[in-house]
C-alpha cells in the first residue's frame, strides 16, 4: 500500500505560475498546498493555475485546503483558475460553487489564458467539458 | 530562489591589512581562537536589507558610506571591514569580497577600486561554479544512498519470498511478485504444514523501502513459527497481532491474508486481516471469500473471524495485494476491483490467469507506465479432473461470499466489514465498497458520487462519532435491492448529539468569516439521492441511498 502525500511542482507557462499536483487533496495536503503557493507567488503572476490532472482523490478537507488557498490569493489580487479535473471533481467544484471562483477549463492552455478573458474571474467562463 | 550568501573573510589584496582583517576574523568566530589561521564564515540572513542593497549596487561599497538598519551591515562594521564588493554572477548574488582597511591607512583610491571590480567580475562565475559543483556532489551522494537503501529493501524482499512452489498434485500454483522502483512491503508465503496441508500467505506492509521490508521479515517469521504450532488461520493471525503491536512503527500495520488448504479435499479454511479480498472463480461467476479482521500491528487483543470454502476441481483463487488494483492509466483512472473481477470472471484457466492479468494490466497503463506499488498475485488452481467430489456451497461451508442473503426488506446484503478508526481508513472504506457493487454495474458517476459519500460518512464516523480511537471500529455494511444501493456506516458516538450542520457558505469562507472545513455532510447530501441517520445510546448510524440508475444527469 502508497500511502500517498500530494506532491507539488510550480513552473512558469507564459503568463501564469502553474502548480502541478500529483497525488491526494485531504487535509494532510494543507502544508505542501502552502508551501506551492509561497513559490508560485514568487512568480508575481496575476493568475496561478491548479493542475489537477494527476490528483487522484479529493475530500472536504482537501476542498477545505483549496478554499483556504482561493483565500489566500483572493487577500494577494492574484486570480486562481483550475484544469485537469476529471468530470466526478468537477461536478463537485461546481455544487459547492468553487468553480464560481476557480474556473475551470478542459485544458493548461485555457487555464493560464482564462483570467485575461473578458468573460473573467466570476464571469461565464468556460465550464463546457471535452466532447 | 533562496539566495545563500557566504560572507568569507579574505586578505585578497596586500594593499589591505592583513592584521586588521584577521582580527575581524577572530572577532567573528565564536569563541575566538588566537591560533585560528582562517576566518569563519558569517551569515547574513537572506531577508536582510543588505541583500536587497547589494543586488542592485554595482562595483565595489564602502560601507561606512552606508546607513540601513541592517544586522549584516552592522557585524560588517564592528569587524572592521571597510570596502565590500559584491560577487554577482547571472543576475544573483552568490557571495561578498570584504577587505579591511588600507595598509597605508588611507583610503582605497579610484584605481583600487576598478582593480577589485575586474576581481570581482573574474572571481563571481568561478565561485559559482564551484558552487555548482559541491550542491551536484551533495545531491548525487543523496541519491547514492538513497538507492543504496533501495537496495537493501531489495535484499530483504527478495530473500524473504519462497525459491520455490510446492508440486501438488491435483493443483497447479503460481506466483508472481513484481516491486515497484521504490520498492513496497508485499510479500507471499507457501508453507509446508503437517498432514500435508499447505498454508498460503499474501500481505502487505504500508509504506515502504527498508522500514517496510523489515515489518515484512518479522510478519513472515512470526507467520512461519506459528503457522507449524497452531492449526486455526485466525489464531495465527491473532499471535502475529500481539507480536508486532508493541514494536510497530507509528503510521504502519500489515494488511494479511492467510489461508490453508487441505489438497486432498479442496478446503481452504482463511483468516482476513485486512487485506484485499481473494476472488475464486467458479461457472456460476467470481465470489468473493470475506473474513473480518482489522489489519496487524495496529492494537493488540484483536480477534479474526475464520471461515471456509471448498474449492471445487476446476475451480481456482487468486491472492492479490494492491498494487494492480490501485495502478493508474494516463488519465488517472484506477485499474479498480471491478476490472479485475471481471477479468478473472472471463478466464476459463486460472494457470494462465496471471500472464492475461499482466497483459491486460500492460495495456491499462500504457508505455512508459512507472509502478507505483508493488504486485503480488497468487493463484491456486484445483484440476478439472480432481478426484474430489466437492463443489462450492458458499453459504453451506459458511463462506462470506457466498450469494448474498436475502433480507426480509427485499435487499441482500453484498458485503459486511469494520475498518480501525485511523486518518485516510476512508479509502479502504471506498475500495471495499467499490468491490461490493461492481457486480450491479452501477452507471460510472453514480459509482464516484457513492464513493464520495461513503469516504466523507466514513471520516466523519471515525472523527466525530469514534473521535479517532483505534479501538473503536467503523462498521460499514452494503446492501443492493432491484432498485436502490444502500451503504450503512455505523459508529460509536450514539451518546452524542449529531449537530445540526451550517450550510457552508464559500463567500464567507473566502472572506475569512466561517472555517474552510464543514463540507463532508454537505457532500454526503448532493452526492445521494436519500440519507437517513438514526441512533441508540451508543451507535449512530447514517444510511446512504443511491438508484441503481440514475434520476439525475449521468451521461456528462
Amino acid at each position: 500500500m502508497t500511502p500517498s502525500e500530494l506532491q507539488t511542482t510550480v513552473r512558469r507557462a507564459g503568463d501564469a505560475a502553474v502548480i502541478d499536483m500529483r497525488g491526494e487533496i485531504d487535509g494532510g495536503a494543507d502544508a505542501a498546498m502552502d508551501a506551492a503557493y509561497a513559490t508560485a507567488q514568487h512568480e508575481q503572476t496575476a493568475t496561478i493555475v491548479l493542475n489537477f490532472e494527476a490528483v487522484d482523490y479529493i475530500n472536504s478537507t482537501g476542498i477545505a485546503v483549496i478554499v483556504g488557498l482561493l483565500s489566500r490569493a483572493r487577500r494577494d489580487g492574484r486570480a486562481v483558475t483550475a484544469c485537469g479535473l476529471v468530470d466526478h471533481y468537477r461536478e463537485i467544484f461546481e455544487i459547492t460553487r468553487l468553480a464560481d471562483f476557480m474556473p475551470i477549463f478542459d485544458n493548461e492552455a485555457g487555464a493560464v489564458g482564462g483570467c485575461d478573458r473578458e468573460d473573467g474571474v466570476n464571469g461565464n467562463h468556460d465550464t463546457g467539458r471535452q466532447a | 530562489m533562496t539566495t545563500e550568501i557566504t560572507q568569507t573573510l579574505r586578505r585578497v589584496l596586500r594593499r589591505s591589512r592583513p592584521a586588521d582583517v584577521d582580527a575581524v576574523a577572530r572577532r567573528a568566530e565564536q569563541p575566538a581562537s588566537p591560533a585560528s589561521p582562517a576566518p569563519s564564515p558569517v551569515d547574513i540572513a537572506p531577508d536582510d536589507p543588505l541583500v536587497a542593497y547589494f543586488q542592485s549596487t554595482a562595483g565595489a561599497v564602502e560601507i561606512d558610506t552606508l546607513e540601513l538598519d541592517s544586522p549584516a551591515l552592522a557585524a560588517l562594521k564592528a569587524a572592521g571591514v571597510k570596502m565590500v564588493v559584491p560577487l554577482v554572477s547571472q543576475g544573483e548574488l552568490i557571495g561578498l569580497l570584504n577587505l579591511g582597511p588600507r595598509l597605508s591607512e588611507q583610503g582605497y583610491s579610484s584605481d583600487d577600486r576598478r582593480l577589485l571590480d575586474n576581481l570581482a567580475a573574474q572571481a563571481a562565475p568561478a565561485v559559482r561554479v564551484g558552487q555548482l559543483v559541491r550542491e551536484q556532489e551533495i545531491e548525487a551522494r543523496t541519491r547514492e544512498r538513497f538507492e543504496q537503501e533501495l537496495q537493501v529493501a531489495r535484499l530483504i524482499q527478495q530473500n524473504f519470498l519462497p525459491k520455490d512452489l510446492p508440486d501438488l498434485p491435483g493443483w497447479h500454483i503460481e506466483a508472481h511478485y513484481r516491486p515497484a522502483r521504490e520498492v513496497g512491503g508485499d510479500f507471499y508465503d507457501v508453507i509446508a504444514l503437517p498432514d500435508g496441508q499447505v498454508g498460503f500467505v499474501v500481505g502487505d506492509v504500508t509504506d515502504k523501502g527498508v522500514p517496510a521490508a523489515l515489518v515484512m521479515a518479522a510478519t513472515r517469521s512470526v507467520l512461519r513459527a506459528s503457522a507449524q504450532r497452531i492449526v486455526h488461520p485466525g489464531e495465527v493471525l491473532e499471535r502475529i497481532n500481539e507480536h508486532l503491536c508493541p514494536d510497530m512503527p507509528p503510521k504502519m500495520f500489515v494488511t494479511c491474508l492467510y489461508g490453508v488448504l487441505d489438497p486432498a479435499s479442496g478446503r481452504l479454511r482463511f483468516a482476513n486481516a485486512g487485506h484485499n479480498l481473494p476472488y475464486v472463480r467458479t461457472d456460476d461467476g467470481v465470489i468473493e471469500l470475506r473474513a473480518r479482521g482489522m489489519p496487524l500491528g495496529l492494537m493488540p487483543g484483536m480477534t479474526y473471524e475464520e471461515k471456509e470454502a471448498v474449492l471445487a476441481p476446476g475451480q481456482s483463487v487468486l491472492l492479490h495485494s494492491d498494487g494492480l488494483v490501485e495502478a493508474h492509466n494516463p488519465a488517472r483512472q484506477m485499474f479498480g476491483f471491478p476490472r479485475l473481477m471481471g477479468l478473472v470472471a472471463g478466464h476459463r484457466r486460472g494457470s494462465e490467469l496471471i500472464d492475461e492479468l499482466l497483459r491486460d494490466l500492460d495495456s491499462f497503463t500504457g508505455p512508459g507506465w512507472e509502478q507505483e506499488d508493488d504486485i503480488t498475485l497468487v493463484v491456486l488452481e484445483r484440476s478439472a479432473s480432481a478426484a474430489a467430489a466437492s463443489s462450492f456451497p458458499g453459504a453451506a461451508s459458511g463462506a462470506a461470499s457466498a450469494p448474498a442473503e436475502a433480507n426480509g426488506d427485499g435487499s441482500r446484503t453484498l458485503a459486511e466489514f469494520e475498518l480501525p478508526s485511523r486518518e485516510g481508513n476512508e479509502r479502504l472504506a471506498i475500495e471495499r465498497v467499490e468491490g461490493a457493487v461492481a457486480e450491479l454495474a452501477l452507471p460510472a458517476p453514480r459509482l464516484e458520487r457513492l464513493k464520495t459519500a461513503v469516504a466523507e460518512a466514513t471520516m466523519n464516523a471515525m472523527e466525530h462519532g469514534n473521535g479517532y480511537r483505534a479501538d473503536a471500529p467503523v462498521r460499514l455494511a452494503v446492501l443492493a435491492s432491484d432498485s436502490d444501493v444502500r451503504v450503512r456506516i455505523t459508529d460509536h458516538g450514539g451518546a452524542r448529539d449529531i449537530p445540526d450542520a451550517e450550510a457552508p457558505d464559500i463567500e464567507a469562507k473566502l472572506a475569512g468569516l466561517q472555517t474552510p472545513r464543514g463540507w463532508g455532510l454537505f457532500l454526503i447530501q448532493n452526492m445521494v439521492d436519500a440519507m437517513e441517520v438514526t441512533s441508540d445510546d451508543k451507535h449512530h448510524t447514517i444510511e446512504l441511498s443511491l438508484h441503481r440508475e440514475g434520476d439525475r444527469d449521468d451521461t456528462e
